[in-house]
């Protein structure tokens, strides 16, 4: 996994709240292999229309936006669908972190897979951000992982809570799948105690 | 005495591997299940050099790009969805995992042959990389959706890193009234809470309304509660759950089956255990319900009018609503009932069982449709049901397409779509922007409530529906 230690890059204030994961990525994208490249189906619906034209008004089509690599959303950012597509997506797009008051549960989980940084934020300091990004100039945002702290245009500093556990993972690109192997020997041994408890569980081994 | 402890926290703590103070801890996940989507974690063990560590504990079926109007891979709209499902075949078997494929009998939608086939069980954990996992918790077991790093995890290892959430119990008192079913409670809740109402939380349905549900009732509410953004729904299990497991073909037998029955019954909350929130809800005052937007959380009886964004509290949801609006073609005020539709889908994991179905013929039965209707079955044993009860008759006689089983127009993936600027009235679960294709405008409700719309063409209050048929 790509680490995040520090980022410092435009942010784009995507409008609304709600936003989930069939906007991300709509689900025809999904067929392909991730080797492809998932960043030219992003917000795919919202930035092209109908004939693959570019929406201009569309937030990362505006060229104060063109080079963002921060976005900041209103609240529930990434709820339903649990595609990880939408990750990939914004990941392949070159998005290192969102800032939002909150997001969907398995949205954030797959973003931390991911080396994207899910940032929760208080909501009336994201609306402040949203317009003040939207108005510019200064449009520069940077979220500090170490420190767990964002710096805004304005200058101003705001600390977020993440879990120890992610963060760690975050800043030194854990591989997690990697890492739970060296768990194993616990698991098994859980796993033979389980089983011995709950027999009907097992589904067999062959 | 130990402290009292809820449902959920029963069935956590009984599969903590690795229990860590904060953040998350190494869990035991007893069963996967596995859809054509899942294609990226298998990439990722074959990257990898790793094999599925329990393939017996894996489950897979073919639901997402399944095509509806046959059971072969060159029944698929485009070669593309074939090549999907081609993959997935490859993919189970390479992993040895079960495998329930296009022309397998067992074959459906993932949350409907979970419980169908007794795969889900009380007391389980189990995941799988689609969000309406949560339907499974009906039966009281702890299951969730995952993306494809943490099923890839759950495949290599049988374990997970979770966070324990917070519990919410949603406890609903009083009675349905007359064709207000389980779909209307589920909407009526997440238009009470909010889509984002039960972020971080586990919920727990308790209550007499809950106690008196049927399985499939139960599993219609529990699928929507990732639409209030919980991280799953249970019910606790009772006798319903066990007379409705009983003889199932993966669930216990024998010896074993007495030995579960015994487990399972420890299961149910105790009393006194203690909830981080609690939500009541009168279940008498709901009426059939039918969503105006966007967001599952835009519902409101059938009788209501089209909210005015100027009226809405926050400034986030005014706006929110003016964009809905504006997308699904309708004005500030405009009444509910009686808008005029385009078509029909009757399935989807909310709504695509039996009782479903049968809610749908009853209102079909002796009428005929106005607007094209296709009837979705959650799954090939769903469809053979329906079909032994007659109610197929009912459907093509009403002018519907009685179809094969999938996910189908709830999510378009197959290439069933709702045309652009289509209005489509539908049971499934999601009426986000472009869910059931570029431009479609969905609104959601009960089977019963679309059949109505089916057979007059608009949004209708089926109480008003003059007695023709069964209904
Ligand atoms: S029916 Fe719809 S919501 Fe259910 S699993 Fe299929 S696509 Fe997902």
């Amino acid at each position: 996994m790509t680490p995040f230690v520090r980022e410092t890059a435009i942010a784009a204030p995507l409008p609304g709240i709600n936003t989930d994961t069939d906007q991300i990525i709509p689900a025809r994208f999904m067929k392909r292999d991730r080797s492809e490249g998932y960043g030219r189906y992003l917000f795919h619906d919202l930035r092209f229309d109908a004939e693959g034209g570019k929406r201009p008004e569309f937030v990362l089509n505006r060229p104060e936006f063109r080079d963002a690599r921060i976005l900041v959303a209103g609240r529930n950012f990434g709820c339903g669908s649990s595609r990880e597509s939408a990750v990939y997506a914004l990941a392949d797009f070159g998005i290192r972190a969102v800032l939002a008051p909150g997001f969907g549960d398995i949205f954030h989980a797959n973003a931390l897979k991911n080396g994207l940084l899910p940032v929760a934020l208080p909501e009336d300091l994201v609306e402040a951000l949203r317009e003040r990004l939207a108005a510019g100039p200064a449009r520069e945002v940077t979220v500090d992982l170490e420190a767990q702290r964002v710096t805004l245009p304005d200058g101003s500093r705001h600390g977020f809570t993440i879990d120890a556990f992610w963060r760690d993972c975050l800043l030194q690109g854990v591989d997690e799948l990697g890492m739970t192997l060296g768990y194993l020997p616990q698991i098994e041994e859980f796993e033979r105690r389980a089983l011995r408890e709950r027999p009907w569980t097992d589904m067999g081994s062959e | 005495m130990p402290a009292p402890r809820s449902l959920f926290d029963k069935v956590w703590d009984s599969h903590v591997i690795v229990a860590r103070d904060e953040g998350p801890s190494l869990i035991y996940i007893d069963r996967d299940m596995i859809h054509e989507g899942s294609f990226h974690a298998f990439a990722d063990l074959r990257r990898r050099g790793l094999a599925v560590r329990r393939p017996r504990q894996v489950f897979g079926t073919a639901d997402h790009y399944a095509p509806t109007g046959g059971r072969r891979i060159a029944d698929a709209r485009t070669p593309e969805v074939g090549d999907v499902i081609r993959r997935f075949d490859d993919n189970m078997r390479w992993s040895g995992v079960r495998h329930f494929g296009l022309d397998d009998p067992r074959q459906g939608i993932v949350h409907v042959i979970g419980p169908e086939l007794g795969i889900t069980q009380p007391g389980l954990t189990i995941v799988c990389s689609d969000s309406h996992t949560s339907t499974q918790g009906a039966l009281g077991a702890l299951a969730f959706g995952v993306g494809q790093s943490e099923n890839a995890l759950v495949m290599a290892t049988q374990a997970l890193w979770q966070a324990k959430p917070k519990t919410l119990r949603i406890t609903v008192e009083g009675r349905l009234g007359a064709g207000v079913t389980a779909k209307d409670l589920i909407l009526a809740i997440i238009a009470k809470i909010g889509a984002g109402g039960a972020g971080g939380h586990a919920i727990e349905y308790a209550g007499p309304v809950i106690r008196a549900m049927s399985i499939e009732e139960r599993l219609t509410v529990c699928n929507m509660s990732i639409e209030a953004a919980a991280r799953c729904g249970m019910v606790a299990p009772d006798d319903t759950t066990f007379e409705y497991l009983h003889g199932r073909p993966f669930a216990p037998a024998g010896q074993q089956w007495e030995q579960a029955l015994a487990y399972w019954r420890t299961l149910p909350g105790d009393d006194g255990a203690a909830f981080d929130r609690e939500v009541a809800i009168d279940a008498s005052a709901i009426e059939p319900m039918v969503t105006w937007g966007t967001s599952p959380e835009d519902a409101m009886p059938i009788g209501g009018a089209v909210p005015d964004p100027a009226t809405l509290p926050d400034a986030q949801r005014r706006a929110a609503a003016e964009q809905a609006l504006a997308y699904m073609g309708l004005r500030p005020g405009q009444p509910l009932e009686g808008l005029a539709i385009d078509r029909v889908f009757i399935g989807s994991c909310t709504n695509s069982r039996i009782e479903d179905l049968r809610a749908a013929a009853a209102v079909l039965d002796g009428r005929r449709a106005q607007v094209p209707v296709m009837i979705v079955p959650g799954s090939t044993a769903v469809k053979r049901q329906a079909e032994a009860e007659g109610l197929d008759r009912v459907f093509r006689a009403a002018g519907a397409e009685w179809l094969e089983s999938g996910c189908s127009m709830c999510v378009a993936m197959n290439g069933d779509t709702v045309a652009p600027g289509e209005r489509c009235a539908s049971t499934s679960n999601r009426n986000f922007v472009g869910r059931q294709g570029p431009g479609a405008r969905t609104h959601l409700m009960s089977p019963a409530m679309a059949a109505a719309a089916a057979v007059t063409g608009r949004l209708t209050d089926l109480r008003r529906l003059a007695t023709g048929g069964r209904a």
